[in-house]
């Protein structure tokens, strides 16, 4: 609440905030990993059971098991875990990177569309929300015999399903944000005989950036679980969803790998997050000043 | 007008953060009981700060602060004071009545005598009829009327103003004026008042303090003789001009009319609560 | 001196009513034409009949296979709500608790908001190897985890931002921490929580649903989904889409009419101004 007037503004880097940051990252993991193995062993010493669910090493491994295992080779003579994986990561990313720029351009220009008409946002919105309760993995399959039919790679199919689970939150957001600006700052601009594209470029764009970058933000995340399921229905075997599905059917034997798959797609969600975040810090503080 | 004075402030010093702004600067003031005091001075000269050590939600660097006979900690405690502030404040999810009620409820008054009391208050504030309304189905002026009956419904015998009427337009204004001064009288409380209103300052009290640019320091003291009741004519009297230009000419004294710096105080206020 | 009585900005019940009838009148005619148009489009082309079936057989299908449908709805319903009941309200517990120590609350955000960034669903197959694949559990336990985080981080947010002039109210009143969380923090944070809840509504549908695709009984609808789209039996599959749609829906319906009641209060509620 009170931001203190008292600070002054620097640009640039606070290395004092940075290492504070770091530490305290570095504290929250260590903190985490207490805490797993604390509850593994727990689990284990008293027996604990949930229906079906036991504490063991197959049900619950070691971190540093975890770990370990990503530099095991993931196949006789074959390639390191953490080479397979990267590998994957690397194809999932790449999907779920064009699934994003897809969704966000076109939820960015459905937001456009309907913020300037009432009565289309009447007409479209219920069913823009309703879009989202049909379970993308539905659909998915037809949409991967669909587009196959017309030719395009596998992995486009899973793009699309990804731009699918963007387009959504950035519509919405981008409504609110473009439809939020203070009526005196549109008055101004109506008196300087500005024409709709004018109003819209300087004064409603740079209203709606905030609004707009939380949308990314929640997109990001969005775009790399809808690449990943959407692997599956496409039967796409290079990327991070065919390793999940390839180390289940080995879980009782090697329960490390898929966890360690997991870890990487946690990695890859959280690095796509930080990065759109990244990009907000520098764009919004680049941005014009509000009007008003 | 008693010897005992219901605030009494010595050689109040007010420095937000070491070495950092200095709001007040040996401020000592005495207000007696059922005296109407105002607090006049440019932005950001420490009246709201001096309005809310009274109120122990600041405290003071150095000097003596004492309220109602205790010091002011005390005073908070025993809710010897009601504090309007410039926004109303009233929570939006109660009732008229039961914004009103709030304090009552806090200190564990039953349902009957809360009702009662609230009826009195409504009454008081011309808002009979309006109990089940919500705020933001009422104009500027009446969502203050309310934020003034809660800070009276305990009945307190101190009441801090600040700048409750800022946000409203004259005529409303002017009109409120006239409606406080009818309750100031039949509570038979003590008002400060904190306003950067001359005219106001000069209608509504018995004393106006005058303030200098920060670091705040008292200037003057004016003394307002004009006759009780105070009326709609009182404005158009000779004496009332005269006033006005004595409480003017000390706040050019003090620095009042000279280019204003930008001021953080609202700002220091809160981080200083920790807000 | 008597003071005249401003007048009250408010309108009438019988307008208000009248005015959300009139809301609704452009949604009804983009959702008639649009049917129209599939059902034209379909049947007039003969395109991908296969693919897109006209809404007119999918209807027939829902009729006919309404008890399968039905059984398979409420099966996935179950774990969508059972999820969402506890990962709410965990969220909500921990953010009462966290709330209490606001740097400490204010330091997590960052983190609880990056943690949300991670795949959950991923973890499908591993609660299937937790509990069973064929367990509603497994899938209870992925839509808590989806529901945990939005509710936690909204929470939070409503229980801390409220207005400084507040809590200063409060301190003037010499109320404790309890009584200021009882009288302000609380109701400060309704819409906030609620907000929070509506989100897990449709995430718990998300994780109900996709978890199934990791493997899941035969009565649940996102293996019906799969199945039927295996076979090339696209009527059936839209079909049991629909129902998931609806189930989506009336979930979110249900959160956002409790959250009328609660908040009859609120401004956004009052159908003011728009």
């Amino acid at each position: 609440m009170g931001s203190t007037a008292i600070e002054q503004e620097n640009g640039g880097i606070h290395w004092r905030d940075l290492a504070l940051r770091l530490a305290s990252l570095a504290g929250i993991l260590v903190v985490l990993c207490l805490l797993w193995e604390g509850f593994k062993w727990v689990g284990e010493a008293t027996d604990l059971a949930i229906g079906a669910f036991r504490v063991n090493d197959e049900t619950f491994p070691h971190i540093h098991s975890i770990v370990g295992q990503l530099f095991e080779p993931s196949r006789r003579n074959g390639p390191l875990l953490i080479d397979v994986l990267g590998h994957a990561a690397l194809f999932t990313a790449k999907e779920a990177l064009v699934g994003f720029l897809l969704g966000a351009s076109i939820g960015f220009g459905i937001g456009v569309l309907l913020a300037h008409s009432r009565l289309l946002q009447r007409g479209f919105l219920p069913y823009i929300v309703a879009s989202q309760t049909i379970p993308i993995l539905a659909i998915a399959p037809m949409v991967v015999v669909w587009l196959g039919g017309r030719g395009f790679p596998g992995w486009f199919s899973v793009s699309v399903i990804a731009a699918y689970l963007t387009f959504f939150p950035v519509t919405i957001n981008s409504l609110r944000g473009l439809t939020s600006v203070d009526p005196r700052a549109l008055e101004l601009m109506r008196s300087y005989a500005a024409s709709p594209l004018e109003i819209l470029w300087k004064l409603r764009i740079p209203t709606s950036l905030p609004y707009l970058f939380a949308a990314l933000k929640i997109a990001a995340t969005a775009c790399v679980v809808g690449a990943i399921i959407g692997e599956l229905p496409a039967s796409i075997q290079e990327g991070l969803g065919g390793a999940i599905l390839n180390f289940n059917q080995y879980y009782s034997l090697e329960p490390e790998s898929l966890w360690a798959t997991n870890l990487i797609a946690a990695l890859l969600g959280i690095g796509f997050y930080l990065v759109i975040a990244g990009v907000e810090r520098l764009v919004v503080r680049r941005a014009p000043e509000h009007v008003g | 007008m008693s010897d005992q004075a219901v605030v009494s402030l010595k050689g109040v010093d007010k420095e937000f953060g070491t070495g950092g702004v200095v709001a007040l600067q040996g401020i000592d003031l005495d207000i007696g009981e059922r005296e109407f005091v105002s607090l006049i001075g440019p932005s950001g000269c420490g009246k709201s700060t001096l309005l809310r050590i009274m109120g122990d939600l600041i405290q003071q660097t150095h000097g003596d602060v004492v309220v109602n006979g205790k010091p002011p900690h005390q005073a908070r405690l025993d809710r010897d004071y009601g504090i309007v502030f410039q926004d109303a404040v009233l929570l939006d999810w109660r009732t008229v009545a039961k914004n009103i009620a709030l304090p009552l409820e806090m200190m564990g008054w039953n349902r009957q005598r809360r009702a009662d009391r609230v009826r009195e208050l409504l009454d008081l504030v011309e808002l009979s009829g309006f109990e089940g309304h919500h705020p933001w189905q009422l104009s500027g002026g009446m969502q203050q009327r309310v934020s003034i009956a809660r800070a009276l419904s305990f009945d307190p015998p101190l009441l801090l103003m600040d700048e409750p009427f800022g946000a409203l337009d004259e005529m409303t204004r002017e009109r409120l004026n006239l409606e406080l001064l009818q309750i100031w009288e039949a509570s038979k409380s003590t008002v400060v008042f904190v306003t950067h209103s001359i005219s106001e300052a000069v209608f509504l009290s018995t004393r106006v303090v005058v303030m200098s640019a920060r670091p705040g320091r008292i200037v003057g003291l004016v003394d307002i003789d004009l006759p009780q009741p105070r009326t709609i004519e009182t404005r158009e009297e000779a004496r009332f001009a005269e006033l006005t230009r004595d409480v003017r000419r000390l706040l050019r004294e003090g620095g009042g009319f000279d280019a204003a710096e930008p001021t953080d105080e609202e700002e220091y206020i809160v981080a200083e609560e920790g807000l | 001196m008597s003071t005249v009585v401003e007048p009250i900005p408010r309108g009438t019940l019988g307008r208000r009513i009248g005015r959300g009838f009139q809301d609704w009148i452009p949604a009804v005619v983009v959702f008639v034409a649009g049917i129209a148009l599939w059902e034209g489009l379909v049947r007039g082309l003969d395109i991908q009949n296969f693919l897109l079936p006209p809404p007119s057989d999918i209807t027939q299908t829902l009729w006919t296979e309404r008890d399968t449908l039905w059984s398979a709805g409420w099966f996935t319903f179950q774990e969508a709500l059972g999820g969402w009941l506890i990962g709410c309200s965990a969220g909500v517990l921990v953010a009462l608790v966290l709330a209490r120590w606001r740097r400490l609350a204010t330091a997590l955000m960052p983190y609880a908001i990056a943690a949300n960034a991670i795949p959950i669903i991923a973890f499908a197959p591993i609660t299937n190897n937790w509990f069973g694949t064929l367990n509603q559990t497994s899938k209870m336990v992925i839509a808590a985890v989806l529901c945990f985080f939005p509710v936690l981080v909204n929470t939070i947010r409503g229980l801390t931002s409220v207005r400084p002039q507040q809590l200063e109210l409060m301190r003037s009143y010499a109320a404790g921490e309890l009584a200021t969380f009882r009288r302000v923090r609380f109701p400060n944070s309704l819409p906030y929580l609620f907000t929070g809840l509506k989100v897990g509504t449709v995430l718990a549908m998300i994780g109900a649903i996709v978890g199934d695709y990791f493997g899941g009984s035969q009565d649940a609808l996102g293996i019906q989904i799969r199945r039927q789209a295996g076979v090339f039996a696209f009527t059936e599959a839209w079909a049991a889409i629909v129902v998931a749609s609806i189930l989506g829906i009336a979930f979110y319906a249900a959160v956002s009419v409790a959250e009328r009641l609660a908040m009859s209060w609120h401004p956004s509620m009052r159908g003011a101004a728009d």
